[in-house]
C-alpha cells in the first residue's frame, strides 16, 4: 500500500469519484502551488470500493461551490496540528455564478459576455440546474 | 379601498419580468385597477402626467408597442421609443447593460423588447427604474399574460372554476406556457389540452403546473371539438410552419385545427374564443361575428391593463 505522510496543517480531500481526482487537481489550479500536494488514485474504500483523494499541506481558500458542483460526494477534511478540526461536505451547490455555461445558443449570455451565468439547482436527484436567464436546464 | 392601496404601493418600482413575477393576490389588485380605469378612463387621463416611458424594441412588434404607447398617452404621460434598436446602439457595439443604465437616466419606465430569451431578466439586473418585459425571444410575454387574464376576469367575473381549452401549438407557444402557469395558481382549474402529438405541451410544464397545484385536472386531446364541449375559454394559437420538418404534415396539421362557425355549435353559450393575435388561418373570420369571439376585445382589454400596469409600477395610482 502507498504511503503519504500525515499533514500537520491543510485540507484532505476525501472521497472523491474514482476517476475524478485529477480533474479536481487540475480545476483547484494545484500544480501551480508550492507546497507538498499529493493526488491518490484509486485507493481502497469501505464505501466507495475505489476513490481518489487529495492532501494538500498548507493554508489554501478552496471554492467549496466548485469543489461540490464537480463531485457532490466530496468530504473536506481541515487539519491542524495532524487533526482533522472541521469537516465539510459541500454537496451540489443551490446557486451557480460563472462556473456553467448556458448551452442554449438564443439565451441571452450567449452574446452578452460580461454577464456571469448564474444557474440555480431545480433537481437535486438528477444533478439538473436552470438558467437564470433563460430558463434552459443542464445536468452536470 | 384601503387594503388595495397598500397593496398596489407594494407593486411600485417593482420589475415585471416573468408572468409569475406576481402572486394571484398581486394579479387582482391589477385588475381592479384596470376594471376602474376601463369605467372611468377620464379619471386616469392625467395621472402619468410628467412621467416618461421608454419603448426599446430590439426587434419589430407593431402591436404590444402602440399597446404600451397608446397605454401611457391615455394615462396622460409620454413616450420616447426607439422602434428597431439593434440597427443603432448595438451595431456599435454597446452591451445591453450599458443602454438599459443610459436610457434608464432617461425614463422613468423603460418597456424592453428582445429576440434573445431572458434579455428581460438580464436588462432588469441594471435597471435603476421598472423594466417591463415586452417579450424576450421564446421565452416570456408576461403583459400578454396580463392581458389574457384580465379578459377572462372581465368576461367571466373570475378566474376560479374554470375549464380552459388551449388549442394548436402548446409545445412552443410562449403564450400559451406563461397563461397556463398563472392559471394553475388558481382554485378548481381543468385544462383541455388540444393540439397534434407534435406539439404537446412540453412534459416540463406538466410538472411545474402539477407540483404548483396537486388538484390540477389536465386533459390531452387531438380532436378539436371533443375538447370544445365543455369549455368555458378556448385559446387558439396559430400552428407556425418552421416548426414542421416537411410541408405535407404542416397542412395536414394547420386544417385540422381551423376553427369554424360549424364547428363552435357544440360549444357553450358563454364561451369565450380567445387568441393572442396575429390570427393567420386558425380562426375562419365567419367566426368574428359569434359574440363569443372576443380576440379583438382581449387586444384592447390589454391597453387597459397595460395602463394599470405601468401607472401602478409608477407608483401614481
Amino acid at each position: 500500500m502507498l504511503k503519504v505522510d500525515r499533514i500537520q496543517l491543510g485540507i484532505v480531500l476525501d472521497h472523491i469519484q474514482a476517476g475524478k481526482g485529477f480533474l479536481i487537481f487540475q480545476e483547484l489550479g494545484l500544480s501551480a502551488r508550492k507546497e507538498p500536494t499529493a493526488l491518490l488514485m484509486n485507493v481502497p474504500s469501505g464505501k466507495l470500493g475505489r476513490k481518489d483523494m487529495i492532501k494538500i499541506s498548507g493554508v489554501l481558500d478552496l471554492d467549496l461551490t466548485k469543489l461540490g458542483l464537480l463531485d457532490p460526494g466530496i468530504t473536506v477534511n481541515y487539519i491542524e496540528g495532524g487533526q482533522v478540526i472541521r469537516k465539510v461536505k459541500p454537496g451540489l451547490p443551490e446557486r451557480v455564478v460563472g462556473l456553467i455555461r448556458c448551452k442554449n445558443p438564443r439565451c441571452i449570455t450567449s452574446t452578452e459576455s460580461y454577464q456571469a451565468p448564474i444557474f440555480t439547482l431545480v433537481d437535486r436527484e438528477k444533478k439538473e440546474y436552470e438558467c437564470h436567464f433563460c430558463g434552459e436546464r443542464v445536468r452536470v | 379601498m384601503g387594503e388595495g392601496k397598500v397593496g398596489l404601493a407594494s407593486l411600485k418600482g417593482r420589475h415585471f419580468v416573468d408572468a409569475l413575477d406576481f402572486s394571484p393576490a398581486e394579479y387582482d389588485l391589477l385588475f381592479s385597477l384596470a376594471e376602474r380605469i376601463v369605467e372611468s378612463p377620464e379619471e386616469f387621463a392625467a395621472c402619468c402626467s410628467g412621467k416618461l416611458i421608454a419603448t426599446l424594441f430590439y426587434e419589430p412588434s407593431t402591436r404590444t408597442r402602440l399597446s404600451f404607447e397608446a397605454a401611457m398617452l391615455r394615462l396622460g404621460g409620454k413616450v420616447i421609443t426607439v422602434a428597431d434598436a439593434s440597427t443603432s446602439s448595438v451595431a456599435k457595439g454597446e452591451s445591453l447593460a450599458d443602454t438599459i443604465r443610459t436610457v434608464a437616466g432617461y425614463a422613468d419606465l423603460i418597456v424592453l423588447r428582445h429576440p434573445k430569451e431572458g434579455a428581460a431578466r438580464l436588462a432588469a439586473l441594471y435597471s435603476p427604474v421598472p423594466l417591463i418585459n415586452g417579450g424576450d425571444g421564446a421565452r416570456e410575454h408576461p403583459t400578454q399574460t396580463l392581458t389574457d387574464l384580465f379578459t377572462i376576469k372581465r368576461s367571466k367575473g373570475r378566474l376560479d372554476d374554470l375549464t380552459v381549452a388551449f388549442c394548436g401549438d402548446l409545445r412552443y407557444g410562449r403564450t400559451v406556457h406563461s397563461l397556463i402557469r398563472a392559471l394553475a395558481l388558481r382554485e378548481a382549474i381543468r385544462f383541455i389540452l388540444i393540439s397534434p402529438v407534435e406539439l404537446r405541451l412540453p412534459e416540463v410544464i406538466k410538472e411545474e403546473i402539477r407540483s404548483a397545484n396537486p388538484k390540477i385536472e389536465l386533459l390531452e386531446t387531438e380532436d378539436l371539438e371533443v375538447g370544445l364541449a365543455e369549455a368555458d375559454v378556448l385559446y387558439m394559437t396559430r400552428i407556425q410552419k418552421e416548426r414542421f420538418f416537411n410541408e405535407e404534415d404542416y397542412i395536414r396539421l394547420r386544417d385540422s385545427y381551423v376553427l369554424t362557425r360549424g364547428k363552435l355549435e357544440g360549444a357553450k353559450g358563454d364561451l369565450l374564443v380567445m387568441h393572442p393575435l396575429p390570427r393567420v388561418t386558425e380562426i375562419s373570420p365567419e367566426v368574428d361575428e359569434d359574440p363569443r369571439a372576443v380576440y379583438f376585445q382581449q387586444a384592447r382589454y390589454g391597453m387597459f391593463v397595460r395602463m394599470a400596469l405601468i401607472a401602478t409600477l409608477l407608483g401614481v395610482v
